[in-house]
């Protein structure tokens, strides 16, 4: 009888470590906790719901998905503990950080483990750096300033653009790359304004954007300074278009600067609101299942791991060495992979090319007036 | 041109908030030589006290008065009672730095209780321009100006017009004497802290519709009342006056015609040089040390 049974649960730890050796490993390291909680849990949770939906499916090459996740508690130290140790149970692929400096202090951990890390962070520096196994699920600010000059220069047909941005890593960054596509498409840019992070008077700094009397302006700063700017380019009635990013037309903006945000324009990425029937479908299942609406960190967590099926099925293998070779140059389109919610290109550096979404604040709401195409 | 001009009446409004919250920084100090590093706080902290009235149901213009009486009891008579008269007796230094300990502790109580994001705070004055001279100037800057302009007229007319008046100069300038000729000293001091908290509070209700209620938002207002009291004259009321509006001009000449980068630096710099060539500041009289 012992024997028996003594055989019995040999036979259940075989087969269950055979299970195991079977499962596709990922590991997360997310913000679960501290400052960027939501920016986390979102994250998670996208990440929780696609491995629920290909598992129900039969997995990737008929192998289960498993992720492990930790918490960075929104801290670059603990994160960076935290992706080594993850990277010593030897995952195929790491997923996360998504603060960019958490990802900035881990990213060369995961290169010299030769892991492919699938991240949230948007500074722009961030793939700029050579690391050839970082991948974006979202643009950085070389891909969507871009298409805001793009924006500017089709759309509002502004011959002359008044620029105002914070003076820090993100500002600075946003700034440089702009300013020079508006002059590679033959945008003048009239005013180039600096200003400082926490400022509360902008009433100088419109003054200049008034003198100038530019078609468009251009608004880089973070909330709360842009709901300032936003109430003094009002007070001081200049009417040229508004244009920015995330940072200009997000709810926070909407809140803090009332009626002044109305008409302002920005590009975004990823947003819930978006006019793809994938992305709805999306945002129907998350809320379903988690009981509230994901902001477009639960997309980016979700994306991840599709990225990860695809470019698995793509090699046809598991090969954890192969992996970012493969995705570096990968188109996944939609329609093969419906996961993926929208078309998108990888390049060598592992940033991403997609369609985005022209939204406008109109009476208070966010607005999606326009779908942005991909670049190339 | 136009430019100037309207860069002109920002100035002046936000130079008319700075004058307020500088003319508390100098009644203390004459009073009680007591120097306020927690003004800035001061200013910062009524506006939450208001919109948590608001929070709880009560309309604005209560909220309004519900936030100064507060604050007059918070600002001014608990200050006085629970920090400055224990510290008082400690010397300049210790209250200073006591001062400064309350202005982290104000700011970190307003994150943890309120939020660390800011908030919108609703404006007395309604949006929209008006034609001054031909040029477009916003009701807002106008308001302000005026609100202020008022406030520093009574409190002029307060102290030199009435025997109450007389009553707290004479307690301010020499209270020993004061004392003996049968002032009530030490309630003219509380009434300073009480005017204090008076400016601090309708400062406030001012300031925060365009800077917006956040528990850091104290910071910037601190040092430039500071800065616009020395230059203008730490024992003169007209002094920290014209040295607030002077200080608001030139923030925003500084920031629209030298650069935005070194705006902070300005006021600074001038500053300094008023300190190396009129170190009683520019209204100020030249006093001995008390002590």
């Amino acid at each position: 009888m012992k024997s028996t049974l003594l055989v019995g649960a040999l036979l259940t730890a075989i087969t269950t470590t055979g299970a195991f050796a079977q499962a596709i490993k990922l590991a997360d390291v997310a913000e679960l906790s501290g400052g960027g909680a939501t920016v986390g849990t979102n994250w998670k949770n996208g990440i929780d719901l696609a491995i629920e939906e290909i598992n129900a499916k039969g997995g990737v090459l008929g192998r289960k998905l498993e992720v492990t996740h930790a918490d960075s508690q929104s801290n670059p130290g603990v994160a960076r503990a935290q992706v080594q140790k993850a990277l010593d149970a030897e995952p195929y692929v790491l997923l996360g950080p998504g603060y960019s400096g958490s990802v900035k202090v881990t990213a060369p951990l995961a290169a010299e483990a030769g892991i492919a890390q699938i991240m949230g962070g948007e500074a722009a520096e961030l793939t700029q750096a050579g690391n050839k196994f970082l991948f974006r699920t979202s643009f950085g600010q070389q891909s969507s300033m871009p298409k805001v000059a793009k924006y500017i220069h089709d759309d509002m047909k502004a011959k002359s653009v008044a620029v105002v941005w914070v003076n820090n890593d993100f500002g600075r960054g946003g700034r440089d790359v702009v300013i020079k596509e508006l002059e590679r498409l033959g945008s003048k840019v009239v005013a180039d304004l600096s200003t400082e992070a926490g400022q509360a008077d902008f009433a100088a700094d419109v003054g200049k954007i008034k003198a100038a009397n530019p078609d468009a302006v251009f608004v880089y700063l973070n909330e709360e300074e842009s709901a300032r700017i936003l109430k003094e380019l009002k007070r001081q009635g200049v009417t040229a278009p508004l244009m920015g990013e995330t940072t200009l037309i997000g709810q926070k903006v909407i809140e803090l600067a009332g009626d002044a945000a109305n008409g302002a324009r920005g590009h975004v990425g990823l947003t819930t609101d978006a006019p793809v029937d994938l992305i709805k479908g999306f945002r129907d299942r998350f809320s379903k299942k988690y009981n509230y609406v994901p902001d477009h960190n639960g997309l980016k967590g979700y994306l991840a791991v599709y990225m990860v099926k695809a470019t698995t099925e793509k090699m046809g293998k598991v090969d954890p060495k192969a992996f970012a070779d493969t995705l570096h140059g990968l188109t996944i389109k939609a329609a093969d992979e419906p996961g993926i919610l929208m078309d998108v290109t990888f390049d060598a550096n592992g940033d991403i090319d997609r369609q985005s979404f022209l939204v406008e604040v109109v009476e208070g709401k966010q607005v999606v007036k326009q779908v942005l195409p991909k670049m190339k | 041109m136009s430019n100037l001009f309207d860069l002109l009446v920002a100035g002046l409004a936000t130079g008319a908030i700075y004058a307020l919250v500088a003319v508390g920084f100098t009644l203390l100090w004459q009073t009680s030589q007591t120097i306020n590093f927690a003004q800035g706080e001061f200013v910062m902290l009524p506006a939450f006290l208001m919109l948590a009235a608001m929070h709880v149901g009560a309309p604005f213009w209560l909220a309004i008065i519900l936030g100064i009486l507060l604050s007059m009891i918070l600002l001014g008579l608990a200050f006085k009672m629970l920090l400055v008269d224990p510290m008082m007796r400690h010397g300049v230094l210790p209250l200073a730095i006591a001062t400064m300990a309350l202005a982290i502790g104000i700011k970190e109580a307003v994150k943890q209780f309120f939020s660390a994001e800011a908030s919108p705070f609703p404006s007395i004055v309604p949006t929209g321009d008006i034609s001054v001279l031909g040029h477009a100037v916003s009701l807002q800057s106008i308001g302000v100006l005026v609100v202020a302009i008022l406030a520093v007229f009574g409190l002029t007319t307060l102290l030199n017009r009435t025997s109450l008046g007389h009553q707290m100069q004479a307690a301010a300038q020499n209270p020993t004497v004061a004392r003996i000729i049968g002032v009530p000293v030490e309630r003219m001091i509380l009434l300073t802290f009480l005017i204090n908290a008076f400016l601090v509070a309708l400062a406030s209700l001012l300031i925060t519709p365009i800077y917006l209620a956040k528990f850091s938002s104290g910071e910037v207002l601190g040092q430039a009342a500071f800065i616009a009291a020395i230059v203008g004259g730490f024992n003169q009321v007209r002094g920290a006056i014209a040295g607030g509006l002077l200080i608001g001009v030139l923030d925003n000449l500084a920031a629209s015609y030298v650069s935005t980068q070194y705006r902070a630096a300005v006021p600074l710099i001038f500053l300094i040089v008023v300190i190396l060539f009129r170190p009683q500041g520019l209204l100020g009289r030249a006093e001995e040390r008390t002590v």
